[in-house]
């Protein structure tokens, strides 16, 4: 097979927040052979609420982003599902009105950049799924995670809008019941958790505003998992990430009950199986320890 | 003649039941159907309560996707019974289909629920054209078609309460308008003909049914059958708060605005810089969780934030490209 290469679009949070997440992805792509070009020139994509004040900027500056993953040539992959969201919305846009591109057009060609179209823009997890292929995962699993019950948390800004989403992918996720991080769970050998809130939002976008909301959302999606009789949660989404991992004690409180597991990145959890060290997965980072191997 | 074959398949339906007046529970009830492929949901209820319990109650009017009163969730996925084909229903969830009431909590009657909070919040956003009409115009007010575009298909709505009781928001915070009312708010602020268009913006914004307490979870946008796509009408709202100078200086516009100024700044985003800007002396209330994150490696000062390359291009889009002020 063709050695694959991507455009990567970390985000800002992978550079920040969540730096295990930066490091395993390096560290992942390693493993299975995949070379990642960071587009280190990107901006912010506005991370769902630029758009809120100014859309126009919110379009340019990520059809910016997207037109330096066209002049490598690649395809865009994202680590973040916000990111995708904001990337993909506009790629989506900008493909679906001429006039539209071309004004967002005037505006690059002042700084010397054009947006073309030309580049598809994925989350990492369908790179993985779709590009790579899990039968290939299972071959190369070394450790099998065989004695984890795992629960996937899926994150909105990946499975919904599914119009949207489905659009870069090959295989259709259906929002009310989406399979791709459960998969990758089975594919790494471990014990894929059923539970409701799976797909549910994590109220991550509230956090400030409506501090409450998202506490809920995060209390009931740990208190989920839980009584799944997970051992550890696992996301594609940093941000996702940041609210499971690191606001347990604000979301205990809002729903009455003590809640806390550990949360993997899904390049953590896919490194473990792969065979990498803890320090490669950068384990060190989490709030709710990662204590079991 | 038409050669379209016929076909059947055995599914079988969980069925939620309930009466208020009667039950201190609800419980489900077991159907096995053969299902052809010519039906929709709809079809399925009213076989149930045909053909096998009389008792078995809930909304139907038009059939046509028009009234909005048959609303209910497949499998958690809300949808009009009259609309959706039982093909479709079979390929997305297979063949163990559970039926339930958009919303459980509310339940009366079986799938019947309570909607009496969609309404009362549907009614406070004044969803109708507020104007002044002279008794004998001159001429006609004409709408061009650009201007009736405009709308965006929020005319489309039938209040059917799918995206209401799809929203995470609407069953945690009580006073949350939810995205139905929003959406409708939208399609009477985006019409030429409205007068009301600054108070009822005002309205819109005082803090209490949280304008700015969208998740941005897009449940309302894949629950709505009329693809009026509400979240998006949302935002659109969010948008004239600025435009028309009605945003007040909170935590959420603050939020909104203040990724504009780390990307000037940074090309990425300084995120202690936007919890900063947003919360203001707020921040006080983050700062444990935040030094807990510091022992771990998760904040990044603001002098160690590595900045996008070819950030001059950046900061020259955002003067060229900036289209709202605040």
């Amino acid at each position: 097979m063709k050695k694959l290469k991507y455009a990567l679009f970390t985000g800002c949070t992978a550079k920040q927040s969540t730096p295990e997440q930066y490091i395993s992805t390096f560290a992942v792509a390693d493993k299975l052979g995949i070379e990642l070009v960071e587009l280190t020139e990107a901006s912010c994509c506005g991370a769902s609420h630029l758009q809120d004040f100014d859309d126009f900027l919110s379009l340019v500056l990520n059809a910016r982003n997207i037109a330096y993953a066209e002049k490598h040539g690649l395809t865009m992959v994202t680590i973040c599902n916000t990111c995708q969201l904001n990337t993909a919305m506009t790629k989506h846009r900008l493909d679906n009105d001429a006039k539209l591109k071309e004004k967002v057009n005037v505006k690059l060609r002042e700084v010397g950049l054009e947006y073309k179209g030309t580049s598809n823009v994925i989350h990492f997890l369908y790179a993985i799924i779709d590009d790579f292929g899990l039968d290939k995962i299972k071959d190369m699993v070394v450790t099998p995670l065989s004695q984890f019950n795992i629960a996937p948390f899926y994150g909105c800004h990946n499975i919904r809008p599914s119009e949207l989403q489905n659009e870069s992918h090959k295989k259709a996720e259906n929002p009310y019941n989406p399979t791709s991080l459960d998969d990758l769970i089975i594919a790494c050998g471990g014990k894929n958790v059923d539970y409701e809130a799976k797909n549910k939002c994590c109220g991550f976008h509230v956090e400030l505003q409506a501090p409450k909301t998202a506490a809920v959302l995060t209390g009931n999606a740990i208190a989920g998992a839980m009584d799944g009789n997970a051992d550890w949660m696992v996301t594609p989404c940093p941000l996702c990430h940041l609210k499971l991992d690191t606001q347990t004690g604000h979301a205990s409180e809002a729903i009455g009950r003590e809640v806390a597991l550990p949360v993997l990145h899904m390049q953590q959890m896919l490194g473990l199986a792969l065979g990498c060290s803890s320090e490669q997965l950068g384990l060190k980072h989490h709030l709710e320890k990662v204590d079991f191997i | 003649m038409s050669t379209h074959k016929i076909t059947t398949q055995k599914v079988n339906f969980k069925v939620f039941r309930f009466n208020a007046d009667e039950d201190y529970l609800p419980y489900y009830e077991d159907y096995s159907m053969e299902v052809t492929s010519e039906e929709v949901v709809l079809d399925i209820l009213n076989r149930i309560k045909w053909d096998n319990d009389g008792s078995f109650s809930y909304r139907r009017s038009c059939r046509h996707g028009i009234c909005g009163t048959c609303a209910i969730k497949v499998n958690g996925r809300a949808t009009l019974a009259c609309k959706e084909r039982m093909n479709d229903m079979i390929e997305l969830f297979g063949h163990e289909l559970t039926i339930e009431p958009l919303s459980i909590k509310r339940a009366v009657k079986d799938l019947i629920i309570d909607k009496g909070d969609f309404w009362a919040k549907h009614d406070a956003i004044h969803p109708y054209l507020i104007s002044d009409v002279q008794e004998h115009p001159e001429h006609e007010h004409l709408v061009t078609p650009e201007e009736a575009e405009e709308l965006l298909e929020a005319d489309l709505c039938i209040q059917c309460g799918a995206c209401h009781y799809a929203c995470p928001v609407i069953e945690i915070n009580e006073d949350f308008f939810g995205p139905a009312a929003f959406a409708k708010a939208y399609r009477f602020e985006a019409d030429v003909r409205d007068d009301a268009h600054t108070q009822r913006l005002v309205e819109l914004n005082e803090e209490k049914q949280g304008i700015w307490d969208c998740v941005k979870c897009f449940e309302c946008q894949e629950a709505c059958p009329k693809d009026v796509n509400p979240i998006d009408k949302i935002t659109k709202l969010h948008q004239m708060l600025f435009t028309e100078g009605v945003a007040t200086s909170n935590v959420a516009t603050r939020h909104a605005v203040g990724f504009k100024h780390s990307i000037l700044k940074n090309g990425v985003l300084d995120e202690g810089g936007l919890v900063l800007y947003s919360e203001g002396l707020g921040i006080v209330k983050h700062i444990p969780v935040a030094l807990r994150m510091f022992t771990k490696g998760k904040i990044v000062p603001p002098w160690g934030i590595t900045k996008s390359d070819n950030l001059d291009e950046i900061q020259k889009l955002v003067k060229s490209s900036s289209t709202a002020k605040f």
